[in-house]
């Protein structure tokens, strides 16, 4: 028996079966080294999956053998096995660091929960992403929400419960009208196979529930991810998650929101409907700048270290939309490649973050003053990472920006050029806020004599950091895949 | 209300009625209305009504704490068993045509083997549920008094 | 098009304006939870009720029945009750640990306690 035709099927399933298993060890230690090792698991399948689909096939896996559109599909495309490389491939590398990182976080009789809700957090982004079936969706959707709301409300701090409340609420609303969206659609269609859905709209005689439709679904999704101005719940959320949570969280969640965006509006909706006949992109343009420039400058006021990282998200997730608003081969391939690059940078900062937070003991910046001279190579590396988010060439965030910047050209749009290098200044505001107040000031006395960190801290945070650095001087991987997709995603409606 | 003869006396005759009838509705669910999930829930009543009637801790010696923690992860299992045992028999994930030699039957084995793991996560989870509202408004009203 | 042949309609979208309604306007948290609660409800019935053919049976092959109505719309929606149940059942979990550490389920009272808690936290 080969298990090459089954890796869709274990990519999620491998994932999914540690979490009771992990439930059933009630060990900490056990059931990290069982979810480690399934996340190190799938981030290998994952690879496999990206082989398999580089040459643009597209797999189909008939769940129970009921062949689509009746059974379950799992379909994976070049942009579906993108993104499971960024989700599976950031779980790998966050995991190993969470075992030190809730030592210090969570009480000790709940690691072994803590792991559990890991696996199916990571179970639900994997099978957001590699499904065929719009109820499927929402139901992973569901599975990977509900397993953040629990990983957001274990933070030491109390208002990570209300964190975590506000998240459920905002969270759950976004998710039914989801889930409206895709009723409308399937009353429509009488089919719920996303490709299904897709051949059957053209011939859908009344457009309107069609078009209510697309509206539910777009507002759903860009409360899941954070567009401006629906990211109101993003910020307490990051903040006072624990930091792996965080980590995790900022480099997957979003984006795979993202990733069900675009597949709706590509192959479902189709490029005419969405961006030829209604008033879409240009909305979405102008909520895109208005994240860039508004949640940057809000970044620079924030007294808290994890919580300007957050702003920042909300900026960067402006620049993954703006690109989508375009509407081009170009622009689209910006947006990709954001979507990877941003997960890379972010889990960077975050993690270097909560190595500063395992010190200093708390992510506040008046309690982070004099960190740099205390601790040098960890805050070097989130000025790093800083570069990245500004768009310093050598790093990935330079990449997007690039290939953003070239979308703008192509659509003879200069003052978006000029709208993207200005709020890249804002982001120079932001991270220079933290390089004053991590070198210019005296650190407090009360920082602690022993500042060494175990390595299983500092390895995979200076992983990230070095992937960002390598992915911003040699981005054939990325980029090569990013424009793959994009043409696959495009050559699906034309 | 331990102390009302008339709830204890009805509960007593009740609940094996009730868990029957989970059974019932378990077992009848390939043919009609019914099915793991409301079986679960019936099931995971039965238990509740013991806990209304004779207090927490006397459900909590019937079913503990630890085998409520246990069947809501070992439904999670069978259920992803049956599918991995389509697998190892050489058919897709969830399979059932290939549990058995004739299609038909093995789709009823299939069928039941997830249902019973469902039947096995609902009932466990409702009882967790249950258990930990009911545990802490207790511990609460303890510290209050 | 009569309003009595739209009524299922007319009912999902009160439910659903209503339940949006209850989260938005209430400060208290448990009844933004059960205006979530509604809202969801509001969903089963958009599938349910298309689901329902008037004189269908359930579908079970049988020779005197021509006419069976979707069982499809019923599946999918108990999957999304055991969401909405979960759903429920962690928001209130929360609710319980936020009355516990906070003393109050009133949003604006804990929304001063944040603030304050930032302010010492800043001032520190």
């Amino acid at each position: 028996m080969s298990l090459a035709p089954h890796l869709p099927a274990l990519q999620v399933v491998l994932p999914l079966l540690t979490a009771p298993a992990a439930v059933l060890l009630r060990s900490g230690g056990a059931a990290f080294l069982l979810v480690t090792a399934a996340a190190w698991g799938a981030f290998a399948i994952s690879l496999g999956l990206w082989q398999q689909t580089a040459g643009g096939e597209v797999i189909s896996y008939a769940i129970g053998n009921w062949p689509p559109p009746w059974g379950i599909e799992l379909r994976v495309d070049r942009l579906s096995a993108f993104v499971l490389v960024l989700v599976a491939g950031m779980a790998a590398v966050v995991l190993p660091y969470c075992r030190q990182s809730i030592e210090r976080e969570i009480p000790r009789d709940q690691h072994y929960l803590f792991y559990a809700m890991f696996a199916l957090c990571l179970t639900g982004l994997l099978g957001i992403t590699i499904t065929g079936d719009a109820f499927n969706i929402f139901v992973f959707l569901e599975i990977s929400s509900l397993a953040t709301y629990v990983l957001i409300a274990l933070g030491r701090d109390r208002r990570a419960l209300v964190a975590a409340y506000q998240y459920l609420i905002v969270g759950t609303i976004g998710a039914t009208f989801i889930v409206i969206g895709i009723g409308l659609l399937y009353l429509t269609t009488g089919t719920l196979n996303l490709a299904d859905i897709g051949t059957r709209l053209p011939q859908v005689s009344g457009e309107r529930p069609v078009l209510a439709a697309l509206a539910f679904l777009t507002v759903g999704i860009c409360l899941k991810l954070a567009l401006f101005p629906l990211h109101q719940w993003l910020p307490n959320a990051y903040t006072f998650a624990p930091s792996a949570v965080t980590a995790f969280l900022a480099a997957t969640a979003t984006k795979v929101s993202v990733y069900v965006l675009l597949r709706f509006y590509f192959s479902v909706f189709g490029e005419s409907l969405v961006f030829d006949r209604l008033p879409l992109p240009g909305i979405m343009l102008l909520l895109s700048l208005a994240a860039m420039f508004v949640a940057s400058a809000v970044a620079a006021f924030q007294d808290d270290l994890k919580r300007l990282l957050a702003y920042s998200s909300v900026a960067q997730i402006g620049y993954i939309t703006l690109g989508l608003s375009f509407d081009s081969q170009s622009g689209l391939t910006a947006t990709i490649v954001h979507l990877f690059n941003h997960g890379l940078t972010k889990g960077a900062l975050f993690m270097l973050a909560g190595c500063l937070v395992a010190v200093a003991g708390g992510s506040g910046l008046a309690r982070l003053a004099g960190i740099g001279r205390a601790m040098p190579v960890t805050a070097f590396g989130i000025v790093l990472g800083g570069l990245s988010l500004i768009g310093v060439p050598g790093t990935v965030g330079f990449v997007s920006k690039w290939y953003l910047v070239l979308a703008a050209l192509e659509k003879g749009q200069w003052w978006l050029v000029m709208a993207i290098v200005g709020s890249s200044l804002l982001a120079v505001v932001y991270v220079w806020r933290f390089v004053e107040i991590a070198w210019f000031r005296e650190p407090p006395a009360g920082l602690p004599a022993d500042r060494r960190l175990p390595l299983s801290l500092q390895a995979p945070a200076w992983l990230l950091v070095a992937a960002t650095v390598y992915f911003g001087l040699d981005a054939s991987f990325t980029v090569g895949s990013a424009a793959a997709a994009a043409e696959q995603l495009l050559g699906m409606t034309r | 209300m331990k102390n009302d003869l008339v709830l204890r006396v009805v509960a007593k005759l009740f609940i094996p009625f009730i868990l029957l009838f989970a059974l019932y509705v378990q077992f009848h669910g390939e043919l009609g209305p019914g099915g793991g999930f409301q079986a679960g829930v019936i099931a995971a009543a039965g238990v509740v009504l013991h806990a209304l009637i004779f207090g927490l801790d006397a459900a909590r010696r019937i079913v503990p704490e630890r085998l409520v923690e246990t069947m809501l992860a070992a439904g999670v299992l069978i259920y992803a068993g049956v599918g991995v045992a389509g697998l190892l028999l050489g058919g897709n994930f969830l399979d059932y045509f290939v549990l058995s030699g004739d299609p038909v039957y093995g789709q009823l084995r299939g069928i039941f083997w997830v249902e019973a793991g469902v039947f096995v996560t609902v009932s466990g989870v409702m009882l967790k549920i249950f258990y930990m509202f009911a545990a802490r408004g207790r511990d609460e009203d303890g510290e209050e008094a | 098009m009569s309003l009595a042949s739209h009524f299922s309609y007319w009912v999902t979208i009160f439910l659903m304006v209503a339940g949006l309604f209850i989260v938005i306007a209430r400060g208290n948290l448990i009844k933004k939870l059960v205006g979530l609660a509604i809202f969801q409800t509001s969903v089963y019935l958009l599938y349910i009720a298309p689901g329902k053919l008037i004189g269908g049976t359930a579908p079970i092959l049988a020779e005197e029945f021509k006419v069976y109505s979707s069982p499809l719309p019923h599946v999918l929606i108990l999957t999304a009750i055991v969401v909405g149940v979960a759903t429920l059942a962690l928001g209130l979990a929360l609710v319980v640990r936020i009355r516990e550490t906070y003393g109050s389920i009133e949003e604006d009272e804990i929304l001063a306690a944040d603030l304050a808690d930032g302010e010492t936290e800043a001032g520190r």
